[in-house]
Order: structure tokens, then sequence, then C-alpha cells
């Protein structure tokens, strides 16, 4: 808590100096940084209670990341790939529990695949965020399921193979809440991610973040000038914290004009505002979702924004009835059940 | 009476009436998926029912349907339960295989078959029973659809006849089966009925052996190992059981669903326990690893094949300090090799599962009772030590019926380990002035835990596969890794007095020379061999190993026996090999005994194999 007036607290009296965490080990420069500085913002923004947060990764320079922000959550490093079925069971034994993770393209493109589409098939309530720069970092330059077709890297030469698209896997394996974005766009990142922890369910944001050392040729769409250039905003969005009234009438939009806003109302009442910007986006509708990103692909343009969202459907704890009581709280009468119930069910093998 | 003169084996002595009475095992060869399930547990309930020690053992194949199948059913009026390697009777039901079942028969064995195969008799020295089996099932009125799979009821009926099994025992037996429906059971019974009255018009008692009620069995019940291990997971407040199928550990989880309303909070109706089938064992751990992490008793049950795919996580949850239970039903390796058969294979890999230097405590349960009780004690010692704990039963346990004592509810209340809430954490760090994860401030190189979600701003500390320290802060410097590792080891050494304690039958004061080591499910065949060897003048000390590492009375026993006999069901002798690496001191005679054949131990093998190393 901050006792110089002239520093800002939020509405639970922490500074956003309060929200940070380790110093980063990355290059400078590294486009995961800027997202971790988005996340810092995002939490001292909403207030929120870092206590409640889980932050969670995978392996990778991406991975690496969670040490830099929210000191004051528990944080957990686990294994290559494998952070999606971490984050289910934790969410599990507690699903009060907000849980904020950060994956690679490679962790998720590729050892972590599976993981990443059965978490999603779950709805798994998390915020899923892919740093995706089309290579693999901490192994020192190795193409990832991301990487352009056509693309040469100075050891491994030309990418044969087509890229796997992150959000489209998303939109296709159940996710409810699939975004795309880039790095170097701090407002969007930052304005997805305070809709994405609002949300009740699995939502994916996949940012392009430039690898400054081995993925930085201005060919490379996960290229930091390629970004810049080839962004394409679906819509300008703006977060509007809970508590807002929404008005009806604005939600149910069939269709709308150019600068026409619709809204997105998230669990918890939070809205999120998204104004178009030409293109006929509408991220409620699925069909419209995988054009996008197919128009996307072939145009070699990078779409941003909310691309896809659902009403929420029951997430995995709720799908299993478990009790409101998070299990990890579950006293000890309610863990052990009586002497005389084992009797019965003894007798029953008699 | 016993038409032929040859008799079973030298050991059973007949009663003054020239029968043998409750002493002899059945072979029964059926197709699988035929129905001869409920037809075997039928014959095992009612012989329980009747007060006579039974066992009954599938052999089963890996198939669904059509394949061969065997069942051992055993009676012994002494308690014997293990697997005989000889049975005097033969219910050849498969035609596929019954040349190979009656050339296994012994001398005076009995072979009950279907007489319409008009087989002719192949041994002079075997009496045959044949049964119209196709044409008594006509006789009875039941819905067509089911005529095949009831057929096989025709030999429950036959031999409750020919040994006299009375048939409100087999009416008993089938209520139950059917969890008290009567229709099915009736249906069933009437195929009983007709078979037994037949029977008794058509066929002549030839052999010896018969049952008669002994009431030895008082207040036992009748369960398979994997419904133990999951009543004691029910009963040790697992929270969070997260699994992928693979034969012979799905059955664990399969009854944990079903006792799932036992845990089902009568308050509001909602569940305590979430069962997660999950895409493959990767994440079965993982999960598990996250739901151990936050503070839930999370178990996975499973089999080689699986705990191979959950190398890594394990690795990091032991260096990590997660608990978390596995269970490994252990079928014969490598890979898919002979899946549905028994094998004690598992020992050494996942004693040393992990990368690096990560170990793994075992808990090694050799009876259903062990099940129900590491069942829970599992997560006890889990959450005590914070660290993954393996159970290792194997397919015999796990999916064969056993008789068992009822289970004694838990004695101790349930053990949540060092975890400190937000006002615990406050009271430490005013005691201590600090608080590291990995701090052992004990002295018992575990450290404190805090769970997510623990409202003080110093709780949160950052978990990773990578060096830290005891503040679990990153390092990479080398006397912080030293030093943790150094911990870590001492709390596996600690472990070896917390697990369970070796079951042990010898005067310490007198040992005998030869002193046998096991552990698991041979201590049934183990025991009877004893008694035979002592019969020959061969006495012999005892002691069962329930858990990895090895408690030190096991080291003691070794010392003290000039010929120590090491007993596996296992190929590679993997307890010997852990016993060389676990001991300083080698002992003066150490002899390793292996079997690994897939099958359950038979007293037969050990008695052979023991007189030929002693003698
Ligand atoms: C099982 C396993 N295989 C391989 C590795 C080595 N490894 C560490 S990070 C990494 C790739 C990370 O790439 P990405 O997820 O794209 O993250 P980035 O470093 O680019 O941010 C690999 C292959 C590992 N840690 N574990
Ligand atoms: S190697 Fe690339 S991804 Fe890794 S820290 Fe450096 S710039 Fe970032």
């Amino acid at each position: 808590m901050s006792a110089n007036p002239r520093i800002k607290t939020n509405p639970i009296g922490l500074t956003r100096e309060d929200y940070k965490g380790g110093k980063s080990t990355l290059c400078p420069g590294c486009g995961h940084d800027s997202i971790s500085n988005q996340i810092i913002s995002m939490a001292f923004d909403l207030g929120l209670e870092q206590y409640k947060i889980i932050k969670l990764s995978g392996i990778g320079c991406s991975s690496k990341t969670p040490a830099y922000f929210l000191g004051r959550s528990h944080g957990f490093n686990a294994i290559h790939g494998r952070m999606p079925s971490v984050v289910t069971g934790a969410t599990t034994a507690n699903h009060s529990l907000t849980a904020i993770a950060v994956s690679g393209d490679g962790d998720t493109g590729s050892i972590g695949f599976g993981q990443y589409k059965h978490l999603l098939r779950r709805n798994v309530p998390m915020v899923y965020i892919i740093e995706n720069n089309g290579v693999y970092g901490l192994t020192k330059g190795q193409f990832s399921a991301t990487a352009d077709q056509d693309q040469t890297l100075k050891y491994y030469g030309t990418n044969t193979l087509r890229p796997i698209d992150l959000a489209l896997e998303a939109v296709i394996g159940g996710a409810t809440f699939v975004a795309r974005s880039f790095s170097g766009d701090a407002k969007q990142v930052e304005a997805l991610m305070k809709a994405a922890v609002n949300h009740r369910g699995t939502a994916v944001i996949d940012i392009v973040s430039p690898c400054v050392t081995f993925n930085n040729e201005i060919t490379s769409t996960k290229s930091y000038s390629y970004g810049k250039a080839n962004e394409m905003p679906l819509h300008e969005i703006r977060y509007v914290a809970p508590g807002y009234v929404p008005e009806k009438e604005e939600i149910v939009i069939e269709d709308y004009d150019p600068n026409e806003v619709i809204e997105v109302e998230l669990h918890g009442g939070a809205i999120v505002r998204l104004k178009k910007l030409g293109r006929d986006h509408d991220p409620r509708n699925k069909m419209q979702a995988i054009q996008a990103l197919e128009d996307a692909e072939r145009d070699g343009i990078l779409i941003t924004g909310l691309i896809y969202y659902e009403e929420p459907r029951p997430t995995l704890a709720e799908t299993m009835h478990l009790t409101d009581t998070p299990l990890s709280a579950l006293p000890a009468g309610k863990l052990r059940p009586s002497e005389d119930a084992l009797k019965k069910v003894l007798a029953s093998f008699r | 009476m016993c038409a032929l003169n040859i008799g079973p084996s030298p050991r059973v002595k007949p009663a003054d009436d020239g029968f043998i009475y409750n002493d002899f095992a059945f072979t029964v060869a059926t197709k699988n998926g035929s129905g001869s399930q409920t037809s075997n547990n039928t014959l095992v309930y009612a012989l329980f029912k009747m007060g006579i020690p039974v066992n009954g053992k599938n052999l089963f194949p890996s198939n669904i349907k059509g394949l061969p199948t065997w069942y051992t059913i055993r009676a012994s009026k002494d308690g014997y339960t293990a697997r005989k390697a000889v049975t005097e009777i033969c219910i050849a039901f498969n035609q596929d295989t019954a040349a190979e079942d009656i050339s296994k028969l012994p001398p005076g064995g009995v072979c009950i078959l279907p007489s319409e195969w008009n087989w002719g008799h192949s041994r002079e020295d075997v009496i045959y029973y044949e049964i119209p089996v196709k044409d008594l099932v006509k006789t009875v009125d039941i819905n067509p659809d089911f005529r095949d799979r009831i057929s096989n009821m025709v030999y429950v009926g036959a031999v409750a006849e020919l040994f006299d099994i009375p048939q409100d025992k087999i009416y008993a037996a089938l209520l139950d089966s059917f969890k008290g429906k009567t229709k099915p059971a009736d249906m069933n019974m009437n195929v009983v009925k007709a078979a037994a009255e037949w029977a008794r018009e058509n066929l002549e008692k030839q052999d010896p052996y018969k049952f008669a009620p002994l009431n030895l069995n008082g207040d036992k019940i009748v369960i398979t190992g994997n419904e133990s291990a999951a009543l004691g997971a029910i009963f040790g407040g697992v929270s969070v059981v997260a699994w992928y199928p693979i034969t012979p550990s799905t059955s664990l989880v399969d009854a944990i669903m079903g006792y799932q309303y036992l845990r089902r909070d009568p308050d509001n109706g909602k569940e305590t326990v979430a069962v997660i089938q999950a895409e493959d064992e990767i994440a079965a751990i993982g999960m598990l690893v996250g739901a151990g992490w936050a503070g839930a008793r999370a178990m996975t049950s499973t089999s080689g094949p699986g705990i191979s795919l959950m190398a890594e996580f394990t690795g990091l949850a032991y260096y990590a300090e997660i608990p978390l239970v596995i269970w490994d039903i252990t079928r014969m390796g490598p890979s898919t090799g002979l899946p549905t058969r028994t094998s004690q294979g598992d020992l050494i890999f996942t004693y040393f599962l992990g990368h690096g230097d990560s170990r793994q405590l075992i808990l090694l349960p050799g009876t259903v009772e062990e099940c129900f009780e590491f069942g829970w004690r599992a997560f006890d010692i889990a959450e005590a030590q914070q660290t993954p704990v393996f159970v290792l039963s194997d397919l015999d346990i796990g999916m064969n019926n056993w008789m068992a004592e009822p289970f004694q509810y838990p004695s101790e209340p349930l053990n949540r380990g060092k975890v400190l809430n937000a006002e615990e954490l406050q009271q430490h760090i005013e005691k201590f002035g600090t608080w590291g994860r990995y701090k052992d401030v004990d002295g018992d190189a575990v450290g404190y835990r805090t769970l997510p979600g623990t409202n003080h701003p110093r709780a949160a500390y950052f978990l990773r596969g990578t060096g830290h320290n005891e503040m679990a802060v990153y390092s990479e410097r080398a006397d912080d890794w030293v030093q943790n590792m150094q911990r870590l080891h001492r709390k596996f050494e600690n472990a070896r007095t917390l697990l369970p304690t070796p079951i042990e039958v010898w005067d310490k004061a007198a040992p005998k020379r030869i002193g046998i080591v096991t552990f698991g499910s041979n201590e049934d065949a183990i025991r009877e061999a004893r008694d035979w060897l002592a019969q020959d003048g061969v006495e012999s000390d005892y002691l069962r190993v329930r858990g990895l590492p090895l408690h030190p009375d096991v080291a003691e026993f070794i010392a003290s026996h000039e010929h120590v006999i090491v007993i596996e069901n296992n190929f590679d002798g993997q307890l010997n090999q852990v016993i060389n690496v676990d001991m300083e001191q080698r002992p003066p005679r150490k002899t390793s005994l292996t079997l690994g054949d897939s099958l359950p131990m038979t007293p037969e093998w050990v008695y052979e194999q023991v007189t030929a190393v002693v003698s």
C-alpha cells in the first residue's frame, strides 16, 4: 500500500508496484515482457486480490514469465506442454481460484497440443495466454508448429510445413472466448485480458509476441515490424467494469453498422464493448470467426481483437456437480464417511 | 464310490467314509464373454456361504469375447487359498481347449463336459461326467435371447448335485450377483435346478470329492483388491481422481465411482469427489499434481504403461514436494505384453521413477485388507511427507475375489500434514521471523506449505522443477541444489520407519536357519509351502515387505539368517535387487527365486524351488 498520495492506488489500496513479480531474465526487448506488463496493469486496474489467483505455465521463455508478475500469487512452473492438466487439477481442487496461465507456441502447439484441445473441451475456467513467437526460444531457435511456411531460419533452413493456427484450433476445439492480439498493442492486450479474467470458461488469448533473438526478420509474420505493419484490429475494444448496467437492447443486435457498438456481457456483469472497424465481424458467430481466421491467413494479415465469444457453457467443476465449498477446503467430517457406513458396505460383501 | 484306484495329492487325506471333503480345486474352462463369470462367482459365493474357505481366480485372455478363459476355484478346509498347480476337477466347457485341459488333470481327476461333443473318453484314468447342455437348456422356459449366456449355469447345477452344494446357497449367491433382483436370479436358478435334477437322475457319483458345511468363515467378506482399494480411498478422503482406462486398474476407479454416493454431501447432494477421465496418463497425473498442490487428496490408478507416461510429472512432484497417490495394479510387461495376467514386475521402475536423483515411496499390499488400509493411509503418508506415494498391487489381488476379515475403520484421523492457513502462517512468521516453503524448521526434512487461496500477503510461493532454495526462490547455485537434495534424501530415509512395517514370523531370540522374504500377493502360496516344508523338517522364518524404502527390520531379518531366500513373481528378482542396493552388508547366503510366468504363484512351485535350493 502506498503512503505517498502521489502514487496511484487501486480499489483495494495497492499500487501497481505491488502487482509486480521478480526481475525478468528474458532478452531485452522480448515481446513476452510487455505481455507480463499488461497482466500487471490489468490486475492492478481491476483491483484483483492476488491470493485468489494462481498463475501457471509450461516450459519455455514464455513460460518463465509468471515469475515476473503477480508476486503475491501462488505460481507453478509445470512441465513442457502439460500445464493444462495441472490447471485442470488445481481448479477442480479449488474452483474459487482464478487461473491465469502462460504458454508458448511450442508448448501449446507441439508437445502440449493434446492437452490444449482437451482443456478447451472441458471448459476449464482460466485465462490461457499463448505468447506466440513462431519459434522455440528457450531451446535456441528451432521452428515451432506455428512457424510460417517457407520461412527460413539460420540454423534450421526452410520450414516446409503449414502452420497451426492456435486461435482457430481454439474456436474449433470449443473455447468460449478466443482472442488474438499483438504484444506491441498494449492497449488491446490489456482490454482483452480484463475481459478474459471475467469470463467463466476457458478464455484463450493468442498473442503474437516477437522473439527478438531468434525470429525477428521482417519477413516473419511473428516479427515486431511485421506485426506493427499488418495488424488489423477487428474492432476497438473497451472493457467496462462490473456494476455497469447494460442497456439490454444494445446487446441483441442482428446486424450493425460500421460505427455501431456491440456489447458482450461477461460473467459477473462486466461488459466488453466492441466498436466495429469496417469489417463485418460479429464474435458471436462461429462460422464468421472461422472465416475471419482463414481469410487472414490467406492474406497474411494479423487480425486482432475478440474473434469468438460464446455464452459460457458449464465449466468442468459445474458439470461434475461439485460442492460449493472447494474440495480443498472440505473439513474432515465431509471427507470420511462414518464407521456405520463402512459396516453397511461390508455387509453387502458377505 | 471311487471308480478309479488313483488317489489325489498325497497331502490330502480322505475321511473315514472314503470321501475327501472341502479340499480340492476346479478349473473351469470356457469362452470369454460367454457368461461364465456369473456361473463361477455363483459357485465361489455358494461355497463361501457354506463356511468353506474358498478362492476364485480368473486367468483370462486379453479379449472381450470368444477366446479361451480359465477360472480356478479352490476350497480348503485348512484355509489355504493360493492357486493350486494341479486341480482335481476340470469343467471343460470350451471345445477349443478341452483336449489340453483334460490332459492336465491328475490321475483320478474328474472331467465335466457337454455330451453333445461326442468326445469319447481320451483318458482311462479320468472320470467323465457328460451333460447334454444344449438339450437341457431347451427344457427350461427362458427367452431364447438369453439361452447362450445362461447355458454355463448347467455346470453350476451339475456341480451342486455331484459335490453337494445346497441349492439354497446357490440361490443366495445368485441373488447377491444380481443385487437382490429376483427375476434374473430365478431365471438362472431354473437352469441350475434342471441341470441338478438331470444329474441326479442320470449320473452316478464315481469320484471321492464332496463339500460339506464348515462354518469357518465367520463374518468374513469376499471382495476384490481393487474394490477394497476404492473403499480405502473413499474412507481416506480422496477428493480428486484423474485416470485413464487400463486393465487391470480400471475396476478400481469404477468402484470409486460406485461408492461416490458414500461421500455425497448430505447437506446439498453435491459431490465431494471429482472423477475426471483424462485424455491419457500424462494428463491424469498432471491433474493430480495440480490438485495435490491446491490442497486436494488426489489419486489415480494405472498399470505399468501408465506409470511410464507419468515419469516426468512424478519426478517433478517428488522434487516440488507435492502429495498425491498412484495405484499401480501391476500386469505383465513390457507395454501390452500379457496385459490381463498378473506380475510383480514394476517394482524397480517405480522405485526409481523420475529423472535425476528422485526416488519414490512405495506401499506393497499383500492382502485385500491391506488394499483397504493402504487405500486411506497412502493419503496420510503423502500429505505428511509431501511427496507422491505409489501403491503397488497386482492383477491377482486387484481383480480376483478374496476372502477377508471385515475391514477395520481407519484407526487414525486424517493427517493433512504441515499446511499453514493464514493465521498459522502469521504465527509461524512471528515465531521464526520468516517462512520458507522448503525450510526444515522441525528437523524432519519436511517444510511447511501454504495452499493457493491462502489470504495472507506472504503466503504465496513459486513452485518449479528448476533449482530453488529454501525460500522457494529460483536458484542455480550448486550449494542450494545440493542442500535441497540432501534434505530430500533425509526425508526419504526417514520414511523407512514411517511406512507400514513388514509382516514378520520369527523368533528373534532363536532364528531358524532359513529366512524367506517376499512381498505382495505371494503370501498365501508361501504360507502353505512353508507348512509343507516344515512337515519335511525344513523350518523357516518369514518376512513380507510392505513398503519401500525398506524398513530397518528387513535388514535385521536378513542379517539374522544363515540362508535368505527372496521369493517374488517377476523375472528379474526386483525386490532382491532393491535389497542389494539398500543393504550395506551382504548376508552370508541369499538366493533369489523368481517366477514371472504371468500366473499367481502356487505353493507347489515355492515348495519345489525352496526344497531344491536348501537340499
Ligand atoms: C519433455 C521436454 N522436451 C523438451 C524440452 C525442452 N524445451 C524447453 S522449452 C522448449 C520450447 C519452448 O518453446 P515455446 O513454447 O515456443 O516457448 P518460447 O521459449 O519460444 O517462449 C523445449 C523444446 C523440455 N523442457 N521438456
Ligand atoms: S530467446 Fe526469444 S523468446 Fe526467449 S527471451 Fe529471448 S527474445 Fe524472448
